[in-house]
């Protein structure tokens, strides 16, 4: 055996998360001014988001609620009793020169969001704590000019900041965390997750630790807007961060923590500045509001009032209605799609059959959306519409053609599956009698067809099938029709 | 008795009585038109006002003269002129708050106190003169200039609600807003001879009060009784949703007339001003209230607050750190003042704050941002903090012993322009008296308790526990009448029969 080079150190990638999530409330965190992406700019503020002087804060207690609902659907610990502290720092889209934040009391401890490993095992990314607080304006630029403009509309729109554990180990595992989460605000209602319009925004913090105990400064990545663009700066950092181990040895020990920001024309992360220390904020308690007290029972209404979470959700669709993996996916992608089946599913008279439902949601519903480019909330279509469509098939009442046909009616017009099958008569022909009359009706015109059948020719069978549906109106019962052929042709 | 020569000179409760009787030839009008009258006539020796207000006012006294002609009620303060201290916000009009780097600004909304009292009828005269920011106890820290003791125009009025104290005490307004953070009603009320109640912490909005110390500051009547006093403390009270920290609490109408007999009074020893430098005069005077005291059945309740001696290093900690904070909002960015000369953002900040904020101001910005500076926070701020809360509690256990704590308002009577102003830390002491109030959020009112040998006035202060206005006041009336000492006017050479 020959001579090998001394073994290259191998890396491993720490991850830890800080996402700010902008909550669904009607008005901002402290003040009555509405928020919503998109506005012209500054109109949304009142004097409190202005930082006007002897305006005060007052806290939107539905900011609070929607913490303390998402806190404890990511199993966080709710604390009894919370206070605010303002962070102090000048910036022109920090209209009062800090920011009313929770330094040392967040309302919302531990928990933890489950994902999906690199291997496809469970696995625990841990959540340190979320607290609650306000947002600043935004500052442009103009490029090369020497202007900048301040909007002030999203100063004071309530940000719940959830920081993970570094318990994240790859990029994979990042997006399917941030994928995760959007997934359980999405079904409790709380944010609208939307990485481009920034109500979820994602700071990862990556190093890199080998396994002869080097380990790579922290570094912060800014200014990502995708969850695919996480994953894409985390696998460059881990590059960079693994290359400038091996080739210039740096590392914590040698090399302060930094912030680098994501270029994504380029694909890449660029240095913004080292945080040689602790950025020195000068924390203190908020004197304009008091200390909250967190009643127990309200929590614990939250608690009962929340909804199954979508991964609960996807392993039950796979248990109790033996889904696919990938229905149970599909079903869950939301909370309005999950709804619908479920409502789909509950008939009148017991639950319906789970893969029809699924196979209808699928196919027929899910191909008629693409094809509109519509979103399911806007279909005239109910869930009880589609399971009638499911019952009389099932019973019988329509054969498969006339059910998609009816679909196909419905999904645009809302109206009664049930009561447009008894008004046009569209129920299947089963009687006996009448489906021989229409298959003798079909051999006598299909005479070719019958002598290839007889003649050993299985093929040609399909043609006076056809035929026989056709004298049938196609609401012959299919079943029967090709039964009597059969006989028929002996 | 002396008759009122003119109708500004009478009790307000009787001033307003008159203006809702429709039958009474008085108008709001006629009290409005007197005010400016005396404002332009007196205070360009005083300088009490930084701007009146002659269109607000005589708009609002219309509004009540023809509510009275129409029959309905315009309120228990109908008619009755109003200074209102310039870091509190009346929309339309500029606010300063005595500094220069607000220049220009207008704000768009009413504070609460203000409001409540103009929809109890009183008319707006004018914004009043104050060390800027509320930073100092001599109205000297203005950028527009000092106000003048009406007593002796050589001497400061204090501060730093100096101009609300001086515009009621030459008689320009029967009542005044000032605001309180460390003692900047009571002392300019007790150097210019007239009553200043800071309410217990929380029973004002602060709602448009410029925010100095967020966690000191009240709002608050400055009058020249305290039945003045009172009306305008119940127009402007109560819980506001604007103000998280407003609380409901007792009601401060007159209670029962029980007089001072069985009173029990707590007089501190760290209160005694006896071996301050120019203090023995003062302490005599409070002495001899002790005296009459006893004489009239009243119970003496000698007490030790040994927490008092830190309260002026926690409060110049705790005041100035909510200060740094509280004034970076100041940067030139969206409103006031902006420098002309900065090519980046670290200069515009810099150059704008530096040409904007007098000395005072930058001082205790300084000293409020070191003593939340990391590695710092714990021996000034959290010491401070903690040492706050031990003397809330320890006012508390006083007051289970007494009904009352009695004290100076001020060591010495109002001091020469200039004396102090080289000097800031005996500007500090300057509250010595005063700031524990604020620490402990507790009540407390300064009365007028006759003159110094030179002749100038000399407060007494009324210590109560938290909500206990009403009954502070009901003392401060039956103190009135049992040594007889009240607001009296100064003589000044023009303008009293205006």
């Amino acid at each position: 055996m020959s001579d090998t080079p001394a073994a290259t150190p191998t890396g491993r990638v720490l991850i830890g998360v800080e996402v700010h999530l902008q909550l669904n409330t009607k008005t901002k965190c402290f003040s009555p001014s509405p928020y919503s992406f998109g506005a012209e700019p500054n109109t949304q503020i009142d004097p409190v988001v202005m930082g006007l002087p002897g305006a005060l804060p007052v806290l939107n207690r539905e900011a609070v609620r929607l913490s303390i609902r998402t806190g404890l659907a990511l199993g966080c610990e709710i604390a009894e009793t919370t206070k605010w502290d303002r962070k102090n720092y000048f910036y022109p889209d920090l209209p009062k020169g800090y920011q009313i934040s929770q330094f040392d009391q967040p309302l919302c401890v531990g928990g933890g969001i489950e994902i999906d490993d690199d291997e496809g095992n469970p696995k625990i990314v841990r959540i340190t704590r979320a607290h609650l607080e306000e947002d600043t304006g935004k500052s442009t630029h103009d490029e090369g000019g020497n202007k900048s403009r301040v909007d002030l509309n999203r100063a004071g729109a309530p940000l719940l900041e959830i920081v993970s554990e570094p318990d994240i180990n790859s990029a994979g595992e990042a997006e399917r965390y941030l994928d995760a989460l959007r997934e359980i605000v999405a079904f409790l209602g709380t944010s609208d997750g939307n990485m481009q319009e920034g109500n979820l925004r994602c700071e990862p913090n990556i190093n890199v630790i080998f396994d002869d105990g080097g380990k790579t400064p922290i570094v912060e990545v800014k200014n990502i807007n995708s969850v695919r663009n996480v994953g894409k700066a985390i696998e460059y950092e881990t590059e960079r961060q693994t290359r400038a181990y091996l080739e210039q040895g740096q590392t914590m020990a040698n090399t302060a923590r930094s912030t680098r920001g994501w270029d994504d024309d380029r694909g890449v992360t660029v240095h913004q500045r080292y945080k040689e220390s602790a950025d020195d904020y000068r924390y203190f308690p908020e004197p304009d509001l008091p200390a909250l007290t967190i009643d127990r029972a309200s929590v614990e209404a939250e608690r009962a009032a929340l909804p199954e979470l979508p991964r609960a959700r996807r392993a039950r669709y796979r248990e109790a209605y033996g889904l696919s993996a990938d229905d149970a996916v599909v079903l869950t992608g939301g909370p309005v799609i999950s709804a619908w089946f479920e409502a789909t599913l509950a008939g009148p008279a017991g639950p319906r059959d789970a893969k029809t439902v699924t196979n209808w949601i699928q196919g027929e519903l899910l191909r008629h959306l693409n094809e509109h480019k519509m979103d399911l909330a806007d279909v005239a279509l109910s869930p009880e519409g589609l399971g009638e469509i499911v019952d009389l098939l099932a019973a019988g009442t329509i054969n498969p053609r006339t059910a998609k046909e009816l679909f196909r009616e419905v999904v645009e017009s809302g109206a009664s599956p049930t009561a447009l099958v008894t008004e046009r008569g569209l129920g299947q022909v089963s009687d006996r009698g009448a489906v021989e009359d229409a298959v003798r009706a079909a051999m006598e015109a299909q005479p070719k067809a019958v002598e290839d059948v007889r003649g050993g020719n299985p093929k040609a069978r399909g043609r006076i099938f056809g035929e026989a549906m056709k004298q049938l109106q196609g609401r012959g019962d299919p079943k029967l029709v090709g039964s009597v052929l059969d006989e028929l042709l002996g | 008795m002396k008759g009122f020569d003119n109708p500004l000179d009478l009790p307000v409760a009787t001033m307003a009585a008159r203006v809702r009787d429709a039958d009474d030839p008085l108008t709001a009008s006629e009290l409005v038109e007197t005010s400016l009258l005396r404002i332009e006539a007196l205070d360009p020796a005083i300088h009490a006002f930084l701007c009146t207000t002659p269109d607000l006012a005589r708009a609002q006294a219309e509004a009540v003269d023809t509510a009275v002609a129409e029959g309905r009620d315009p309120g228990p303060l109908a008619g009755v002129p109003l200074a209102v201290k310039d870091n509190i916000a009346v929309p339309g009009v500029p606010l300063t708050c005595a500094s220069k780097i607000l220049g220009g600004y207008v704000p768009p909304t009413w504070a609460t106190s203000v409001k409540r009292a103009v929809d109890a009828g009183a008319c707006i005269v004018g914004k009043t003169n104050l060390d800027e920011f509320a930073m100092g106890s001599s109205t000297e820290n203005s950028a527009f200039g000092a106000t003048r003791n009406p007593f002796d125009t050589s001497r400061v009025p204090g501060g730093s609600s100096g101009g609300s104290a001086a515009a009621v005490a030459a008689g320009m307004a029967p009542l005044a807003l000032g605001s309180d953070t460390g003692g900047s009603i009571r002392q300019p009320a007790a150097l210019c001879g007239i009553v200043g109640l800071k309410p217990t912490y929380g029973r004002v909005s602060r709602n448009g009060l410029v925010a100095f110390a967020s966690s000191l500051d009240q709002v608050g009547p400055m009058a020249r009784s305290a039945a003045d006093a009172r009306a305008l403390l119940e127009a402007i009270e109560g819980t506001d949703a604007a103000d998280a920290t407003t609380r409901r609490m007792s009601e401060v109408a007159r209670g029962p007339q029980t007089g001072l007999d069985g009173l029990r009074v707590g007089w501190a020893r760290e209160f005694d001003v006896r071996d301050v430098p120019g203090g023995a005069p003062t302490q005599d005077v409070v002495d001899g209230v002790r005296t009459l005291l006893e004489d009239g059945g009243a119970t003496s309740v000698d007490l030790s607050l040994p927490l008092v001696e830190a309260s002026i290093p926690v409060y110049y900690i705790v005041a100035p750190a909510e200060a740094s904070s509280n004034l970076a909002r100041y940067d030139g960015v969206r409103y006031g003042q902006r420098t002309a000369d900065a090519e980046t953002l670290q200069q515009l900040y810099a150059r704008t704050r530096d040409e904007g904020f007098g000395e005072e101001v930058k001082r205790r910005i300084l000293i409020g941002t070191f003593a939340l500076s990391s590695g710092y926070a714990d021996a000034y701020y959290k010491r401070a903090m903690a040492a706050r809360g031990a003397l809330r509690v320890a006012f508390q256990e006083a007051f289970e012993t007494c009904d009352v704590i009695l004290s100076a308002t001020t060591p010495t009577p109002a001091f020469a322009i200039g004396e102090k102003a080289g000097d800031p830390l005996a500007m500090y002491l300057c509250d010595v008296l005063t700031v524990a109030a604020n620490l402990a959020g507790i009540p407390a009112v300064s009365i007028p308790c006759g003159r110094s040998a030179e002749g100038l006035p000399v407060g007494l202060q009324l210590w109560g526990p938290a909500g206990s206005e009403g009954r502070l006041l009901d003392i401060a009336e039956d103190l009135a009448d049992a040594t007889g000492h009240r607001y009296l006017a100064p003589s000044l050479e023009t303008g009293r029969t205006a």
